[in-house]
């Protein structure tokens, strides 16, 4: 039993951390009153970017051992960040300057990120002559995985604590420092009344348009991380079309589930890696169909939840008021 | 002293335009997204781009068998949108098609796997009760929360795909044939137990004369009836709804049953007249793109016959692109997310004009 939780719960953390990065980066985008419902898309964009950028330099290479650690994980998170904000920067162009409706931008970022991602994914995986429909880029998935040397020696505590890689714990620094910045800054202040009521926002001399492309662009490059994450270190650096699936919508969720609050994300993020494992944990014997019911456990959860804080109708657990609405200042 | 630096130009709301201003800004949209991709393909495969073009024209019209397929992509990516159209026109955001599609989809495949010793059109009767049921289901569900508790419709509705989409893929594993394979598989290959008739020697010809139906009734009932005037008071705005007497809670409840119920005859012309076989992919992500198609054509159910083919056309033109030059099926993607940014970027153009600030205008003040 204890065998068992001990390898549940880091496997949990590992399922929750591009959950945990997707969710954190729109929370920061929904705080600013913009519903990106491309967050699945870009964190496709986020994975595939990275694999591209770790493509280009494991191919420069003359050898192996020539491979900097230092570069290989600066590189790659660079394109991921890149590619990211490009995305974040295009829905915010569509929805804020040209004010289009933002779950139609959204989806159709949705459409082209993923498509992006399966696109360029396929190509690589046919440049670089594999015989498998994969693309495997160990060497770089290695220096992401880089675990503290000391963490296997400390029994169960470095195993469930301390044997992660560091962009689990970024993860958890990123989430921690947007809620702190969220809610107890001048900034998050600010961010919180665009999101709330650009209108007033606007006329206490808030420049709304600045905090939704900083916002929006901000949560697009977190949320890209999540897919870089899950490339090279949960995947182990092999990329393979449509592997990372409806994990981005799964954030979507999470969103709701943590009503709004990154840090209450932290917890939850793991919770839901756990309910997305659940069924491999789950002795079931053959019967093989409860294992579809027990992945729909997360998305059951998360509308339980969204009754739930609409029926108690807490003014602190309410989406920002002004949630999926452009603003245009002469429309008052 | 301080001096506010004036922008260059200022955007301005316009009126109301004439139907051709419109429409021709839109057109100018398609055609510059066309030449964005015609650019990208020809750096991509470095054809011509003119052979480009016959490539995608070749995709939908090369041969009979192509036409057919494009005539039935789109009415069912139709009938999804049109059903989606009268919950966005009361400005309820129901991106739950793929979820009611499903639904429907799952009812009826249910009906044919459980009922095949029945008579064909006992099954056939039962499987158009129990999709509508259920895509009505799995839309009041979203709505009766959101006409009581405010609860919001847009990401309920999103998880209630999920929650669909599992549940058929329990039930693909429950009925599993042949045993051990996690797919369904053909329902009655034999027997052809609640298979649609096939008319005008083509299985689709019936599919595209139901929604060509439903299209035609879907724009008199937005257009000429009670309900589709509340819908619209609704969507326009609650309070003036409530004021004149409307009751909103109900109107929400009935529109969002209608939504679901036409989603559910999505799946059911899906499953009983084209595929006969159930997976969790048989809408393939329709129910996304039919909040684009509806949106595009300003829930106007004439114009979505305009943008539904227009999407599909382009995405089999893509598709056969990426055949013809051994590229990944997901350049498709790529395509119709370019031309989907530029048609959603023009609708800018449509509503707002930029004027340049005038100097003069700067000194007066």
């Amino acid at each position: 039993m204890l065998s068992a939780i001990l390898s549940f719960l880091p496997r949990a953390v590992a399922q929750g951390i591009p959950l945990l990065y997707g969710s954190t980066g729109e929370i920061i985008t929904q705080k600013s009153g913009n519903m990106n419902l491309g967050i699945p898309g870009v964190m496709y964009v986020g994975g595939i970017c990275g694999v591209i950028g770790a493509f280009v330099y494991e191919q420069s290479l003359p050898s192996r051992e020539a491979l900097v650690p230092a570069l290989a994980v600066l590189i790659p998170t660079l394109f991921c960040l890149l590619g990211s904000l490009l995305m974040g920067l295009l829905f915010c162009f569509l929805t804020v300057t040209l004010r289009a409706n933002q779950n139609v931008t959204g989806l159709a970022m949705t459409t082209f990120g993923v498509g992006f991602g399966n696109f360029f994914g396929g190509s690589l995986v046919k440049l670089s002559g594999a015989d498998m429909p994969f693309l495997a880029l160990s060497a770089t998935s290695n220096c992401f995985k880089k675990t503290l040397p000391f963490a296997d020696k400390l029994g169960w505590f470095g195993d469930i604590v301390l044997n992660y890689s560091f962009l689990v714990y970024l993860a958890i620094a990123i989430a921690l420092f947007a809620s702190f910045t969220i809610n107890r800054t001048r900034t998050g202040l600010h961010l919180r009344a665009v999101g709330e009521n650009p209108a007033t926002a606007d006329s206490a001399g808030i420049n709304v348009n600045r905090y939704k492309y900083l916002s929006t662009c901000l949560g697009c490059m977190v949320a890209g991380l999540g897919g870089l994450y899950y490339v090279m270190d949960y995947a182990s650096g092999i990329w393979a079309n449509d592997a990372f699936g409806d994990r981005g919508w799964l954030a979507i969720a999470l969103v709701i589930f943590t009503v709004w609050r990154p840090n209450v994300g932290v917890l939850a993020s793991f919770l839901f890696g756990g309910l997305y494992i659940l069924h491999m944990y789950i002795p079931s014997g053959m019967n093989l169909a409860v294992k579809e019911l027990y992945k729909m456990l997360p998305y059951v959860v998360t509308i339980i939840v969204l009754i739930i804080s609409s029926l108690r109708n807490q003014r602190d657990k309410q989406p920002p008021q002004s949630l999926g609405l452009p603003y245009f200042r002469e429309d008052r | 002293m301080f001096k506010k630096k004036e922008p260059l130009f200022h955007i301005v709301k316009r009126g109301e335009m004439p139907w051709y201003f419109s429409w021709g800004v839109r057109a100018a949209g398609i055609v510059l997204a066309l030449l964005c991709c015609a650019l990208i393909s020809t750096l991509v495969t470095s054809e011509n781009p003119i052979g480009i073009f016959a490539t995608i024209i070749d995709g939908s019209f090369g041969s009979g068998r192509k036409f057919m397929t494009l005539l039935q992509n789109t009415s069912m990516l139709l009938c999804i949108a049109l059903a989606l159209t009268p919950a966005f026109k009361m400005r309820f955001w129901n991106i739950g098609g793929e979820g009611q599609a499903l639904a429907g989809a799952l009812a009826s495949a249910a009906c044919m796997i459980l009922m095949k010793n029945q008579p064909n059109a006992v099954v056939i009767s039962c499987m158009i009760v129990t999709s509508l049921a259920a895509g009505a289901l799995w839309g009041a569900v979203p709505a009766f929360f959101k006409a009581k508790f405010g609860t919001n419709e847009t990401l309920f509705t999103l998880m209630m795909n999920y929650v669909a989409i599992q549940l058929v893929a329990y039930f693909s594993v429950v009925w599993e044939n042949p045993r051990g394979s996690g797919n369904i598989g053909v329902i009655n290959p034999n027997s052809h137990i609640g298979w649609f008739p096939e008319i005008l020697g083509s299985k689709y010809a019936l599919n595209i004369i139901i929604v060509a139906l439903v299209t035609v009734g879907m724009y008199i009932y937005l257009n000429y009836t009670k309900h589709g005037y509340e819908i619209s008071v609704v969507g326009e705005s609650e309070r003036t709804a409530r004021y004149i007497g409307i009751k909103v809670d109900r109107v929400i409840i009935r529109t969002m049953v209608l939504s679901g119920a036409i989603c559910g005859l999505a799946g059911l012309l899906l499953v009983g007249g084209t595929n006969h076989t159930l997976n969790a992919a048989i809408v393939d992500g329709r129910g996304f793109t039919a909040v684009m198609v509806s949106w595009l054509g300003k829930f106007n159910p004439i114009w979505m016959i305009l943008t539904s083919f227009l999407l599909v056309f382009l995405g089999r033109g893509a598709g056969e692109i990426a055949t013809d030059f051994g590229l990944n099926a997901s350049y498709g993607d790529i395509l119709t997310g370019i031309i989907l940014f530029f048609i959603i970027g023009c609708e800018f153009f449509i509503n707002y004009k930029l004027s340049l600030t005038k100097v003069s205008r700067k000194e007066e003040k």
